[in-house]
C-alpha cells in the first residue's frame, strides 16, 4: 500500500481534487451566500449527510495539501526536475499557490472566528505589497464594511480558483505520456474511506460567529493550508512574502541552476521508420510527434534518451538480415546495432542478461528495460542462449514508465510484444525466458 | 482469511496518515494575542489637501496652451503628506508620516497598524494633520474600557468629523 501511494501521489491529487471539486458543488447547494447567511447555513447542516460531506471536504483539502507537497519533496529529492522534466517542474509552482489559495478562501466562506483570521491576515499580507498599502484589510475591520457582495467575491474566488487549480494541473502534466491522473480503484476506496473515517471520529465544528470587535485569543488554526499566518506574525508581512516569493523563484531556478549534462536526444531514421506511432505511444514525456511526411519527430529538448522508443519500435529486431540494423528511431550512443552486436558476442551462452543500467545486475546494460525489444530475448534463445533475464531497476523506473512497459510488452499485452514460443518466469522485476 | 488481514494491514497504515491530518487541521491552536490581552488597529486611508492651492493663469499662460487646454486655472494634483500620530496613556506609540499613493502623488495616503495593549481602561489620543503646513487639524481623545479579547478600531472618515473608535 505504502508504495501504491508513492507511486501515484499526482493520480491521488487529483482523486482529491475531483472528490472536493464534487464535494463542494453538493455542500454549495445548502449554502447562503450572504453575509447574515452564510455562518447559520453551515450550522444547519444535518450532521449525517452535510456535516459528514462538510467534514471530507475539509479533510480532503488537507489530504490534497499533503499529498501535493510530499509530491513535490519527492521529486525534488530525486532531482526531478531537470532539463525535460524541467515544464513539468516550473508548471506545478503557479498550482502550489491556487492551491493554498483556493484553499484558504474555502475556510473564509464559513466565517466564523478562523475566518476573520484568516482573512485578516491574508489582508494584511497582501497590503503589505507597495503598490496596494493597506486598503484591503479595512474590509474587514467592521460589520458594516462586510456586504453580501464581498461574499459573492468569495464565492466567485472560491470557484475560479480551484478552476485555475485545474487549469494548470492540466498544463501539469501536459508533457507527461500516459500521465497518471487516476487513482487505482482500491488506493481511491481506501483513501474516501480514510476521509469518511476521519469525518466520523473528528466531525469539523465552525468557531463562533465572526465579530469584528472580538478577538479569540486561540484559534484552531488549518496547519496544511494556514501555516502562513503565524509564520507571518512570527516575522512580518514583508519578510512572508521574501519567504514565499523567494522560495517560489528558488524551485523555479532549480532546473537552471542544476542542469547536469545534455542527454543525447533520440534518432529518427525516415527510411526505417513506417510512422506507426508506437514509439509517440510510449514515450513517457510527449518528446515524440508524428510529422507532416506520417514520420516519427523527436523533440530534442523533451528527449530523456531513455531508449524506450527503440525498444517499441518494430524495425528494432535483430532478426533483420542487413548487416548494419538501422532502427527506426534510435539513441545515437547506445544503438539496437550496438545491442545486437554485444548480444551476438556474448553468444552461445547457458543466461544471458539485460539488465537495466540503474540495476546494475551485469550482463548487457540498457538505458531502461523498456529499451529491451521482446525480439532480441527470442533472438538470444534461438542462438544459443540457455535462458535470458531482463531485470529491472530496484526500485521506480527512473523514466516513469519503462518497467510498465516491459511488464505489458512481456506479457503480450502491448505491442511490440514477446512471441508465445517463450516462456516467461516473473519475480518482480526480474524475468527470466526460456523457449517452450 | 488472507485477503482480509491484508486490507486489515493496508487500512492499519492509513492510521497515522489520518492521525496526521486530523490533529493538524486543527492543532496546535495558534494564539492571536495573550490572556487578559486585546487588539487596537489603525486603520485610515484619506486623501489629504492639496499642496498647492489653484491659481489662475495669467492671459500670456492661457496663450501658450493649446485651445483646447486653456483652463483658466492651474491646479497642482500632488497632495500634501498625512502625518499621524497615536498616544496611548500619555505616551506616544506609533508617528508616521504618509505619503498619498499614485505616480503623482495625488491619491489617498494609507496606514494599517495593529498593537496588542493589556486589557483594562486606556487613554486614546490620537491626532491628524494632512496639510502642508501647520499644527495637527484633526485630534481625538478617548477613554476606553477593554476587555481581554476586545478589539478596538480606530478608523478616520474626514466627512464624519475626524476620528472614530470601533470596539
Amino acid at each position: 500500500m505504502f508504495s501504491a501511494v508513492k507511486n501515484n501521489l499526482g493520480a491521488l491529487g487529483f482523486l482529491l481534487f475531483w472528490f472536493l471539486a464534487a464535494s463542494g458543488i453538493t455542500l454549495y447547494i445548502r449554502f447562503d451566500t450572504s453575509v447574515q447567511g452564510a455562518y447559520e447555513s453551515i450550522g444547519a447542516l444535518e450532521w449525517w449527510f452535510g456535516g459528514i460531506l462538510r467534514s471530507m471536504h475539509r479533510y480532503a483539502a488537507d489530504a490534497f495539501v499533503l499529498v501535493v507537497l510530499v509530491h513535490l519533496a519527492r521529486e525534488l529529492a530525486a532531482g526531478r526536475f531537470r532539463r525535460f522534466r524541467a515544464f513539468s517542474w516550473i508548471s506545478g509552482l503557479p498550482a502550489l499557490w491556487l492551491m493554498y489559495a483556493s484553499g484558504a478562501v474555502g475556510y473564509w466562506l464559513v466565517w466564523d472566528a478562523r475566518a476573520q483570521f484568516s482573512a485578516l491576515a491574508t489582508a494584511e499580507w497582501i497590503d503589505a505589497l507597495p503598490l496596494v498599502g493597506g486598503s484591503i484589510a479595512r474590509n474587514f475591520l467592521a460589520a458594516e464594511a462586510v456586504a453580501d457582495r464581498l461574499f459573492s467575491l468569495f464565492v466567485f474566488l472560491h470557484i475560479g480558483l480551484p478552476l485555475a487549480l485545474l487549469a494548470a494541473m492540466w498544463v501539469h502534466v501536459q508533457r507527461l505520456g500516459q500521465a497518471r491522473s487516476t487513482a487505482p480503484a482500491p488506493l481511491a476506496y481506501a483513501t474516501l474511506f480514510m476521509l469518511l473515517a476521519l469525518a466520523l471520529v473528528l466531525p469539523v465544528e465552525s468557531h463562533q460567529k465572526w465579530d469584528p470587535l472580538r478577538i479569540p485569543a486561540l484559534v484552531d488554526i488549518d496547519w496544511f493550508l494556514m501555516f502562513a499566518h503565524p509564520l507571518m506574525y512570527a516575522t512580518s508581512p514583508q519578510a512572508l512574502w521574501l519567504i514565499a516569493g523567494g522560495a517560489t523563484l528558488a524551485l523555479a531556478a532549480l532546473p537552471w541552476i542544476s542542469r547536469g549534462s545534455a542527454p543525447v536526444a533520440a534518432r529518427v531514421d525516415p527510411d526505417n521508420c513506417n510512422g506507426c506511432g508506437r514509439c509517440i505511444a510510449d514515450c513517457p514525456f510527449d518528446a515524440i510527434v508524428l510529422s507532416e511526411s506520417n514520420k516519427a519527430r523527436v523533440i530534442a529538448d523533451r528527449c530523456a534518451s531513455c531508449g524506450i522508443c527503440a525498444g517499441a519500435c518494430p524495425s528494432s529486431t535483430p532478426f533483420r538480415s542487413a548487416r548494419e540494423l538501422v532502427s527506426g528511431i534510435d539513441l545515437p550512443d547506445l544503438s539496437v546495432q550496438d545491442l545486437r552486436r554485444r548480444l551476438q558476442a556474448a553468444l552461445p551462452a547457458e543466461e544471458i542478461v539485460f539488465s537495466c543500467e540503474k540495476a546494475q545486475a551485469g550482463g548487457i546494460a540498457l538505458r531502461c528495460l523498456a529499451m529491451l525489444p521482446p525480439s532480441f530475448v527470442e533472438y538470444a534463445l534461438r542462438h544459443g542462449a540457455g535462458r535470458v533475464r531482463a531485470v529491472g531497476c530496484p526500485s521506480e523506473c527512473a523514466y516513469r514508465l519503462g518497467l510498465e512497459l516491459a511488464e505489458e510488452r512481456f506479457a503480450g499485452r502491448r505491442e511490440p510484444h514477446l512471441r508465445c514460443n517463450v516462456q516467461v518466469a516473473r519475480c518482480g522485476d526480474d524475468y527470466a525466458f526460456t523457449l517452450r | 482469511m488472507k485477503r482480509a488481514l491484508r486490507i486489515a494491514a493496508q487500512l492499519a497504515l492509513y492510521l497515522p496518515l489520518m492521525a496526521l491530518i486530523g490533529y493538524f487541521s486543527a492543532r496546535p491552536q495558534f494564539r492571536q494575542i495573550g490572556d487578559g490581552e486585546a487588539l487596537v488597529r489603525l486603520s485610515l486611508i484619506h486623501a489629504a489637501q492639496r499642496k498647492q492651492a489653484c491659481r489662475d493663469r495669467t492671459p500670456e499662460e492661457l496663450a501658450k496652451l493649446a485651445a483646447n487646454m486653456r483652463a483658466p486655472q492651474d491646479c497642482p494634483r500632488e497632495r500634501a503628506d498625512v502625518l499621524v500620530e497615536l498616544e496611548l496613556d500619555g505616551r506616544v506609540v506609533l508617528r508616521r508620516t504618509l505619503a498619498p499613493s499614485g505616480l503623482k502623488r495625488d491619491g489617498q495616503a494609507a496606514l494599517y497598524h495593529r498593537f496588542t495593549v493589556p486589557a483594562g481602561r486606556h487613554r486614546f489620543v490620537v491626532r491628524l494633520r494632512d496639510r502642508a503646513e501647520g499644527d495637527f487639524n484633526y485630534a481625538a481623545d478617548k477613554v476606553i474600557e477593554l476587555a481581554p479579547g476586545a478589539a478596538l478600531v480606530i478608523d478616520f472618515a474626514a466627512t464624519k468629523g475626524g476620528f472614530v473608535f470601533r470596539g
